[in-house]
């Protein structure tokens, strides 16, 4: 929030002479009726592993993250080339792999990936979109500077929060948003149908049918299924209500069974067809990849579009950015030292203590290393699975993250962000929404801010110009 | 719509209607005890019959006192027909529904579930108990305003009532039948000398004290009783009045859709067992039987309407 010189950055001028004005007690009194909000709502995440456990709130903190509009801009610009350059390359991969054969990335990195889907060989899907929805994480490290941390190509996650973080803060704030031009956000699920509608199969008549395919009750992003389901107007599937009827894969309705025309899946690839891939998966539909290949329907996001964000291809970016827009990437990549190879191995293990060291397939916050943060015994234990194992492990230096005030007991004090702003694709189209989810580390000087690591949210702001 | 979200609909309308009912009958339980000193084993016996949960209270306590069966019956989490259990698997269900609940029913849904895992997170002392069943009714009439105020009235309003009253027709044929074995020793004809506070109870059961005495100006006999919880279309928990409302539920159903069901049959079959019969005609033909007949026939509609709107594989 504070430049170099620790006044209050230019966006948050506003903000901060009506933080002045009030007290701090009375923002612990919003911060407790927000929670109470968030509970009724049931705005509510599962913890895996942990049996009998209430349902819990992902913290959600009170003071905004601001950006002003010029700069969501230069990001807006940022993301738009990137998200074009993954769809080219998943085309590209999954068809002549031009960019293999002009060795900008290693044919190894592609053949052996567990992300990479045979399947998909061939397959072009409906209007050509693979990334129906893309979630970029990026950090801001200074003005007009940002880094890409990763990006969600299959499913990202944490939309809901985005929205609802907005309308609590609507409701707690009234009169900051009659100071503040903020750029509204709530068209989110509009959008998103509207997109979805968009990449239907060509066959399909009428409107299209669209559906939000859920692994069930006790998946830990339950909440934003039914939320998502319920905001676009779309029926909540399960497996079991799917089933494949005269090519078309359709559910089961109180009156018979209803084609699908666009499922917006929210289970892994390997999940989605026991016949085609994991036997055992009872969240699937037997038989969806064969109604998928033949145009039957229309998946969101495309199977396979993990070997768009693995950690492994990420740090080749750069070259794939170039590849198919022929312009240098605007948003930065965390320079990464991909530990299959010998001189950055050995170059990772000498530094770990200052490195943050990432499994490949990877999500969440699990398995992965802070090196500032861990102990001699952490670094020594993490250093036997990097031997054991280093192509599976990348290892990028810790950036200096800009921090956004959280209230505390003790006042408000700074934490570490990151932003994951919302990218929807369709064939003529890409949209995205201003702002997206911020997530902060709650604890001070951590860099992890994944919700199932403790990590909490804050409405992002992006200022009207 | 799904057809499981249709089931979802139906069974959260249930189970909301049976905390209700079950809290009712704690409540006339817990009147019964205090108004009348000896045989409190006998007054919770009825009640877990009713409820239908007697055979696993006695696997798991050897007698039946006032503490334990209200326990059991409100936050035994291993009883699936407890209060707690009920509220659970209610709030489940709407969590599964929510697509088709509007936010209003949802909260009230949630806000319940909130405040009564909270009121029986521990066990509940007598002085307590009223205040724990009034908010166990209000939470459920809380429910039932919220759907009624905001929901359209489409098929999902339709499935949510005929669940309601499918569950309210058990209840109130559950409650004649239990006390009509209880106090009748076989051979005795019904309508014979009666003890009131029996009869109380059972209008108490069915919240139907107070219309009932309004109606019938103190004279209490079992004939006009059973008459006024079996026959009278105006009292809101007699089988006449949820057979009408299923009808009308079904012929929604049935003009929104545009075909009828097996179901749609079934249910005007049971209805006209009741819009053609005169107390005195049941009573003659046997009432224990007509109410057996009732339940098990009840049950079958349910199983129906299930299978005609596909709400399972």
């Amino acid at each position: 929030m504070r430049g170099s010189d620790e006044s209050a950055r230019q966006p948050y001028a506003e903000y901060c002479a009506w933080l002045e004005s009030v007290k701090i007690n009375e923002l612990h009194k919003k911060s407790r009726e927000a929670e109470t909000f968030f509970r009724r709502t049931g705005i509510t995440f599962n913890v895996y592993g942990e049996k009998d456990a209430d349902e819990r709130l992902i913290p959600f903190d009170l003071v905004p993250r601001i950006i002003d509009g010029k700069e969501w801009r230069l990001l807006v610009r940022g993301i738009e080339q990137r998200v074009k350059a993954i769809n080219a390359f998943l085309h590209d991969i999954y068809h002549r792999q031009e960019i293999l054969r002009a060795g900008r990335i290693p044919e190894h990195l592609i053949a052996n990936n567990e992300a990479f889907l045979p399947e998909m060989i061939g397959v072009t899907p409906p209007g050509g979109v693979y990334t129906h929805i893309v979630g970029v994480d990026l950090v801001r490290t200074g003005a007009n500077e940002f880094y890409v941390l990763e990006d969600n190509a299959r499913t990202p996650s944490g939309v809901s929060y985005m929205l609802e973080n907005r309308e609590t803060m609507l409701k707690m704030f009234p009169e900051l948003f009659s100071r503040i031009k903020v750029q509204p956000i709530s068209n989110y699920p509009t959008l998103l149908r509207r997109s979805l509608g968009k990449c239907a199969p060509a066959r399909s008549e009428g409107r299209p049918t669209v559906a939000v395919l859920t692994p069930g009750l006790h998946n830990s992003a339950y909440f934003e299924h039914a939320f998502l389901a319920d905001q676009m107007g779309a029926e909540l599937v399960e497996g079991h209500d799917l089933r494949v009827v005269d090519g078309r894969v359709a559910m089961r309705t109180t009156q018979g069974y209803q084609p699908v025309d666009v499922l917006y899946r929210r289970i892994d690839d390997e999940y989605l067809d026991p016949l085609n891939f994991n036997r055992s998966s009872m969240l699937g539909v037997p038989g969806i990849m064969d109604v998928y290949r033949s145009g039957g329907i229309t998946l969101a996001n495309a199977p396979g579009t993990g070997i768009a964000d693995d950690k492994a291809i990420y740090s080749y970016m750069p070259d794939i950015v170039e590849f198919y827009t022929g312009q240098t990437a605007i948003l930065k990549n965390v320079p990464t030292y991909r530990c299959s190879e010998a001189d950055s191995l050995k170059y990772v293990l000498e530094n770990l203590h200052e490195l943050v060291v990432k499994e490949v397939h990877g999500s969440g916050g699990y398995g992965m290393l802070v090196g500032p943060a861990a102990s001699k015994r952490e670094l020594s234990a993490f250093r036997a699975k990097l031997t054991a194992k280093p192509s599976n492990y990348i290892a990028q230096p810790t950036l200096a993250l800009s921090t956004v005030p959280v209230l505390t007991r003790g006042g408000l004090a700074p934490r570490h962000v990151d932003l994951r702003p919302y990218v929807l694709v369709s064939p003529d189209n890409i949209d995205i929404t201003p702002g997206g989810l911020t997530r902060v580390a709650m604890k001070a000087g951590s860099l992890v801010v994944n919700s199932s690591q403790g990590g909490g949210t804050k409405d992002t702001w992006v200022l009207e110009e | 719509m799904l057809g499981k979200t249709a089931g979802g609909l139906f069974w959260l309308s249930r189970y909301l209607e049976r905390s209700e009912n079950t809290a009712r009958l704690v409540e006339a339980g817990f009147r019964m005890a205090l108004t009348r000193a000896a045989s409190g084993e006998d007054e919770w016996g009825s009640v877990l019959t009713t409820v239908g949960c007697l055979n696993a209270y006695k696997a798991k306590h050897e007698t039946i006192t006032p503490n334990t069966s209200v326990d059991f019956l409100l936050r035994d989490k291993t009883n699936p027909m407890s209060v707690y259990s009920v509220m659970q698997m209610a709030r489940d269900n709407a969590r599964a529904t929510r697509t088709a609940l509007t936010r209003e029913v949802w909260e009230a849904v949630n806000d319940g579930w909130m405040v009564l895992k909270e009121m029986l997170r521990r066990p509940v002392a007598q002085a307590d108990l009223p205040n724990v069943l009034t908010t166990v009714r209000q939470q459920s009439a809380l429910v039932r305003g919220a759907l009624q105020g905001t929901m359209l009235r489409n098929d999902i309003f339709s499935f949510s009532r005929i669940g309601s009253l499918i569950e309210r027709a058990d209840n109130t044929a559950r409650i004649l039948d239990v006390k009509y074995y209880v106090l009748l020793p076989t051979g005795a004809p019904v309508g014979s000398s009666l003890d009131n506070v029996q009869w109380e109870m059972i209008l108490r059961s069915a919240s139907a004290d107070r219309s009932f005495h309004w109606l019938n100006a103190g004279n209490v006999t079992p004939k006009a009783i059973a008459e006024f919880l079996i026959l009278d279309a105006r009292m809101p928990r007699s089988l006449a009045f949820c057979y009408d409302g299923l009808i009308d539920s079904l012929r929604e159903l049935g003009a929104e859709y545009g075909d009828t069901r097996p179901s749609h049959d079934l249910a005007a079959k049971l209805e006209e067992r009741l819009t053609g019969r005169t107390i005195d005609n049941i009573i003659d033909s046997g009432l224990h039987e007509f109410i057996r007949e009732f339940i098990k026939a009840n049950a079958e509609l349910a199983a129906q309407v299930e299978q005609d709107y596909r709400f399972y594989e």
